[in-house]
C-alpha cells in the first residue's frame, strides 16, 4: 500500500529571509529519514508562508518491511552449553540455530527476524526531533527555561498519513488535522484532509505556494512600470500569506531629493517598489504590498502615503541640515566616530586610507576623495539611512562643488557590495575602495580579528573579495600581501574568485598561482592563456613531461640552475632539443609547445639523464632546468592534472 | 471624538487599559521616575524575573533626551507615552489578544493591512534581549512585540510577551493627522496644548543647559548609593531606583555631547553592572537559596 503524507508546522510569523533555507533543510532531513527508515516514498513538495512550513510526500509504505539478518554465534566446537547461551540471547531455543561455515570453521548462527514497524509509529517517534532540528540562524524558547527551541512559537501541527493523524506533540501542541487560516481573512481553525488542504487554505485567505504569491503580485503590478527588484519581491512573498499590491502616490515636489534617497526610504524602510515614468525616471508613485485582499475604503493607501510623507520630510530635513556643514569640515568630527574599539576612530582610518591611496599611486583627486570618503558618517542622513553611506557622501560632495571625479569616487567607494554588484566605475573610485578595504583587512588581521569559520563580523571576506574583483576587473596593478596570515586569507579568495566566479579549472588556477599571484591583472591574463592552450593536442603531453622534469630535478636535489655548456651536448635528440629551444626562444609560449613537444618526447625516449659521467649528467640537468624555467613564466605546468598521469 | 470619528488620545488610553484589565491585567500607574522605555520600569524589569506569573499594563512616559526636537519636528519627541503590557507567561493566543486590542481602539482589521516583521530587541544596559516583531499597520510601525528571553543576565523561567504601543503614533494614525501636536488629546485640547511646552523647554535644557559637571557628580553619587544598597538585604527596589537615575543621567550627558566615544562603553558598562547586580539581588530575594534540610 502506498500513502501520501502531509506535514504542516503552524507558527507565528517567521522572518522572511530564513524561510527558504529552512524549507530546504526540512526537505533534506525528511527525505533522509524516509530513506534511513526504509519507509519508501519521496518528498513531493515543500512550501511556506510566514506562518507555516508545509511538506508533502508521496508513496510511503504503510509499514517497514521485515528484516532478516544472520547473527553468528560461538564456534560449533564450543559445544552445547555455548549454543544454549547464544540461543537464549537470541530469544530462541537451540534447535532453531543453524550452522554457518566460514573460512575459520563452523559457527552456530541464527536467522534473526525483526518485524518492520508501522510507518505512522516511526513518523510519530521521529518527527518531533526532526522538526526541532531544522536549522535557524537564531532560535527562542516560549514555554519557559530549558524547553524546546524553534524560530518562533509553534501553535499548531498538522500531520496526516493517508487519512490518519500521525500523533505526536511538541511543546504542548498536539498534532492533528486542523490548520489555521489567514489572521484576518480566514477562520482560526479548519479541519483538513490531504486532498482538501490547499483548497481550504485558499478559501481561508492563504496562498500556500510562494510561486503563486509572486505571480499574484506580478500580475497585480503589470499595469505600472515598476523598477525591477527581485530581492524585495522575495521578501514580500515571505511576509504575506495573501499579497495584494496597491498603488500609492507622493507629492512630486519630493522628486527634487536625490533618487537614491527616495528609493532607499521606500525600499529599505517601507518595503515599497518604486515606479518609473515612461522615460525611466522615478515617478511620484509607489507600490505597497498588503497582506490582505483589498483596501475597500482606501485607508491602507492613505496610511502608507502618510508614513512615506513623514519619512520624506525627515529626509528633506536631514539634507538641508547636513548642507550647513561641508564634508571637509567634518573630517575632524570623525575623531568621535569609532571604527572599531581596538582600531581607533574613523579619523585614524581616514588618515591611513589616504596613505594607502597614495601608495597605490592615486593622485590628487583620489587622495581628496579618500580624505572625504568617511565624512558622511557624521551626517544625519547616513545616521538615519545607513545603507546610503558613501552614496550620500558622493551626492553631498557634488552639491558642495567638489570635482566630479572626487564625488564619483566617494559615491562608489563601498562597491562592490556583492558578487553581483559592479566595481567602482572610475579609477579613482577603484583606488579609494581598494585602499579602504586593504586598510580594514590589514588592521583587523594585525589585532587578531581574522574571520573564523562562519563568523566574520567585519565582513572581511567580502572586503577581500572586493579587492580581488576591483584589482582584476578594474585592471588595477598593485602588490597583494604575500606573507603571513593575511596572505593566506587573500590567497583563498583569489583562488575562489578565479575558480568559482571566473570558472577556470582548479588545476589551471593552481598552476598559474604557483608562479605568482601578487598582481591579479597579470594572473588573469596568464590564466586566459593557459585556458586557451590547454585544449591544443600537444599541451597535455608537454605538461606531463614537465611533471617528469620537475621530479627528476627534485630527485637530483638540483640547485645549480641552468648551468650547461653547449659543447657537452651529444648530437641527436639532445642537441636537437637544445637547438629547438634556442630557435624558438623569442616566440610566445603558445607557438613553442607544438615544435618542442616531439623533441622533448624523443629526448626522454633516447637519452639517459642520469648518465654515469657526472659532467654529462649535470649538463643535462641544467638543460632540463632551463626548459622548465622558460616554460614556467605563465604557469607551473606540472600542476596541470593530465589524463596520463606520470 | 475627532477626525474620522477616531478616539481621542485619552479615550485610546482608557480603551486599552479597559481591554487589558478585562483580560486579567493589573493596571498600574506610570513609574514616577525618568525612564527611557517602559521596559525599564520595575513592573517589567524586575517582574519578568522569577517563576511567578504576572500580567500588568501601564502607560509609561519615556524620556529620551537626545530625541528632542524643540517641538519643531512633527514626529519626534523627547518624551513619548508608551502603553506597556506584560503577559507572563505569554498565552498561546497572545497575538490574537493583541489584535483584539487594536479593534478595541477602533482599528477595523478588515479595512487595514497588518504585518509582523522581524525585529529582535536587545538592551545591553539591562542584560536583556528578546525575540519578536515590529507590528506594521498600513506601513506604520505601531508596536513592538517581544518574547523576552533574558533579563538582568538571567534566562527567564517563564517567557513573557511584552507589547509596547507607541501611543502618539497610533493615535495620530487613527486621527489621520500628520503631526503628533495636532492629536486631539481631550475634547477641546490638542496634544500641543498639553505637551508642547515641555518639549521646548526640555529640549533646551537637555541639549544646551544641563550642567555637565553636576550630572557627572550625580552619576557617581547614585552609582555609589546603588552599590551600597545592593549589599544590604531587602532593599532591591530602592537600589533599582538608583539604576534608573544613573541611566537617565547617562542619557542626559549623552544629549549634551559630554560622553566621548572612548568613555561611552565604560559608562554603559557601569550602568549595566548596577542593573545586573540588582537583578541578582532580586532573584536571591524571590528565590532564596534552599537551606540544607537537617
Amino acid at each position: 500500500m502506498s500513502l501520501p503524507f502531509l506535514l504542516e508546522i503552524g507558527t507565528e510569523e517567521i522572518p522572511d529571509w530564513m524561510i527558504a533555507p529552512a524549507l530546504n533543510n526540512l526537505q533534506d532531513m525528511f527525505q533522509a529519514m524516509l530513506d534511513q527508515q526504509a519507509l519508501g516514498g519521496k518528498v513531493a513538495s515543500v512550501d511556506a508562508t510566514p506562518r507555516r512550513l508545509v511538506l508533502q510526500a508521496e508513496g510511503l509504505l504503510d509499514r517497514q518491511a521485515d528484516v532478516e539478518e544472520l547473527v553468528l554465534g560461538p564456534s560449533k566446537s564450543a559445544g552445547a552449553g555455548a549454543a544454549a547461551g547464544f540461543a537464549k540471547k537470541m530469544g530462541t531455543t537451540p534447535d532453531q540455530l543453524a550452522t554457518h561455515t566460514t573460512a575459520k570453521g563452523e559457527y552456530f548462527a541464527f536467522a534473526k527476524r525483526t518485524q518492520g514497524q508501522a510507518t505512522a509509529a516511526v513518523l510519530a517517534r521521529d518527527l518531533p526531533n526532526l522538526i526541532l532540528k531544522i536549522q535557524w540562524p537564531k532560535t527562542m524558547v516560549w514555554n519557559g527555561k530549558g524547553t524546546e527551541r524553534f524560530i518562533r512559537p509553534i501553535r499548531w501541527l498538522v500531520a496526516l498519513l493517508g487519512d490518519a493523524v500521525v500523533p505526536f506533540e511538541i511543546g504542548g501542541v498536539k498534532s492533528g488535522n486542523t490548520t489555521g487560516g489567514h489572521r484576518v481573512l480566514g477562520k482560526p481553525s479548519i479541519p483538513v484532509t490531504i486532498a482538501s488542504f490547499s483548497q481550504e487554505l485558499i478559501a481561508n485567505g492563504v496562498i500556500l505556494s510562494a510561486a503563486k504569491r509572486l505571480d499574484k503580485i506580478e500580475s497585480g503590478i503589470k499595469a505600472w512600470r515598476v523598477k525591477p527588484d527581485p530581492d524585495l519581491l522575495q521578501t514580500l512573498i515571505y511576509i504575506t500569506e495573501f499579497p495584494t499590491p496597491i498603488l500609492g502616490s507622493f507629492d512630486p515636489g519630493y522628486l527634487d531629493l536625490p533618487q537614491e534617497v527616495l528609493v532607499t526610504v521606500m525600499r529599505h524602510h517601507q518595503k515599497y517598489l518604486s515606479v518609473e515614468d515612461a522615460d525611466g525616471k522615478l515617478a511620484p508613485h509607489f507600490i505597497a504590498v498588503m497582506n490582505t485582499n483589498a483596501d475597500p475604503d482606501g485607508l491602507v493607501r492613505q496610511g502608507n502615503e502618510r508614513v512615506l510623507r513623514a519619512r520624506f520630510n525627515d529626509a528633506r530635513f536631514f539634507w538641508d541640515q547636513d548642507q550647513k556643514k561641508r564634508l571637509e569640515d567634518r573630517v575632524e568630527d570623525l575623531k568621535t566616530v569609532t571604527f572599531q574599539a581596538k582600531l581607533g576612530s574613523y579619523y585614524d582610518k581616514t588618515m591611513r586610507v589616504v596613505r594607502w591611496v597614495s601608495d597605490l599611486g592615486g593622485e590628487e583627486d583620489a587622495q581628496r576623495a579618500a580624505l572625504l570618503c568617511k565624512c558622511d558618517l557624521t551626517t544625519d542622513m547616513v545616521k538615519e539611512f545607513t545603507d546610503l553611506q558613501g552614496i550620500v557622501g558622493g551626492l553631498y560632495a557634488r552639491a558642495q562643488g567638489e570635482s566630479e571625479e572626487v564625488a564619483q569616487a566617494i559615491y562608489d567607494h563601498y562597491r562592490p557590495l556583492s558578487m553581483e554588484d559592479a566595481v567602482p566605475s572610475t579609477i579613482n573610485g577603484c583606488l579609494v575602495s581598494l585602499a579602504d578595504k586593504l586598510d580594514t583587512l590589514t588592521e583587523c588581521f594585525k589585532v587578531g580579528m581574522a574571520p573564523t569559520g562562519s563568523r566574520d563580523p567585519f565582513g572581511l571576506r567580502r572586503a577581500a573579495q572586493g579587492i580581488v574583483r576591483i584589482s582584476t576587473e578594474g585592471q588595477v596593478n598593485f602588490e597583494l600581501p604575500q606573507h603571513g596570515e593575511l596572505a593566506e586569507f587573500m590567497r583563498d579568495r583569489v583562488e575562489y574568485y578565479f575558480r568559482d566566479v571566473r570558472g577556470f579549472a582548479y588545476d589551471e588556477v593552481r598552476a598559474c598561482m604557483a608562479v605568482g599571484w601578487n598582481e591579479l591583472p597579470d594572473l588573469w591574463r596568464r590564466l586566459r592563456r593557459v585556458q586557451a592552450i590547454r585544449p591544443t593536442p600537444d599541451f597535455e603531453p608537454i605538461a606531463a613531461s614537465f611533471k617528469r622534469i620537475k621530479n627528476i630535478l627534485k630527485q637530483a636535489a638540483w640547485s645549480d640552475g641552468d648551468s650547461y655548456r653547449k659543447e657537452l651536448f651529444e648530437g641527436g635528440p639532445e642537441l636537437d632539443l637544445y637547438e629547438e629551444m634556442r630557435r624558438t626562444a623569442d616566440q610566445p609560449l603558445e607557438s613553442r609547445i607544438g615544435p618542442l613537444r616531439p623533441k622533448i618526447d624523443l629526448f626522454f625516449d633516447k637519452v639517459l639523464v642520469n648518465d654515469p659521467r657526472e659532467n654529462i649528467r649535470r649538463n643535462r640537468l641544467g638543460l632540463l632546468y632551463r626548459i622548465l624555467q622558460e616554460f614556467s613564466t605563465i604557469a607551473d605546468f606540472s600542476e596541470i592534472v593530465t589524463e596520463r598521469q606520470s | 471624538m475627532s477626525t474620522r470619528g477616531a478616539l481621542t488620545f485619552q479615550e485610546t488610553v482608557l480603551a486599552l487599559k479597559k481591554y487589558w484589565s478585562d483580560r486579567g491585567c493589573i493596571i498600574q500607574e506610570p513609574y514616577d521616575m525618568e525612564v527611557g522605555a517602559g521596559t525599564m520600569a520595575p513592573e517589567t524589569f524586575l517582574r519578568v524575573l522569577g517563576p511567578r506569573p504576572y500580567n500588568v499594563a501601564y502607560v509609561q512616559p519615556s524620556r529620551r533626551p537626545a530625541d528632542g526636537r524643540y517641538g519643531d519636528n512633527p514626529n519626534r519627541l523627547y518624551k513619548h507615552q508608551q502603553l506597556q503590557v506584560i503577559l507572563k507567561p505569554a498565552p498561546a493566543d497572545v497575538i490574537d489578544l493583541y489584535l483584539g486590542s487594536l479593534q478595541a481602539i477602533g482599528v477595523d482589521l478588515a479595512k487595514h493591512d497588518i504585518k509582523f516583521e522581524e525585529d529582535n530587541w536587545e538592551a545591553p544596559t539591562l542584560g536583556a534581549w528578546g525575540i519578536g516583531w515590529q507590528v506594521m499597520l498600513d506601513g506604520l510601525e505601531i508596536s513592538q512585540f517581544t518574547y523576552f528571553q533574558q533579563c538582568g543576565g538571567f534566562d527567564l523561567d517563564l517567557i513573557p510577551a511584552e507589547l509596547t504601543y507607541g501611543l502618539e503614533r497610533i493615535v495620530a494614525f487613527l486621527q489621520n493627522v500628520d503631526s503628533v501636536y495636532d492629536i486631539v488629546w481631550a475634547p477641546g485640547f490638542l496634544y500641543s496644548d498639553v505637551r508642547l511646552k515641555d518639549e521646548q523647554q526640555f529640549s533646551k535644557y537637555n541639549f544646551e543647559l544641563a550642567d555637565v559637571a553636576m550630572l557627572w557628580q550625580l552619576f557617581d553619587l547614585h552609582e555609589k548609593e546603588c552599590q551600597r544598597l545592593i549589599k544590604l538585604t531587602g532593599l532591591v527596589l530602592p537600589a533599582y531606583d538608583q539604576v534608573l537615575k544613573c541611566s537617565h543621567i547617562f542619557n542626559l550627558l549623552d544629549s549634551r555631547g559630554a560622553i566621548s566615544v572612548t568613555e561611552r562603553v565604560g559608562v554603559i558598562g557601569r550602568v549595566r553592572r548596577l542593573a545586573l547586580g540588582v537583578a541578582e539581588a532580586w532573584m536571591a530575594e524571590i528565590a532564596p537559596p534552599k537551606e540544607a534540610v537537617a
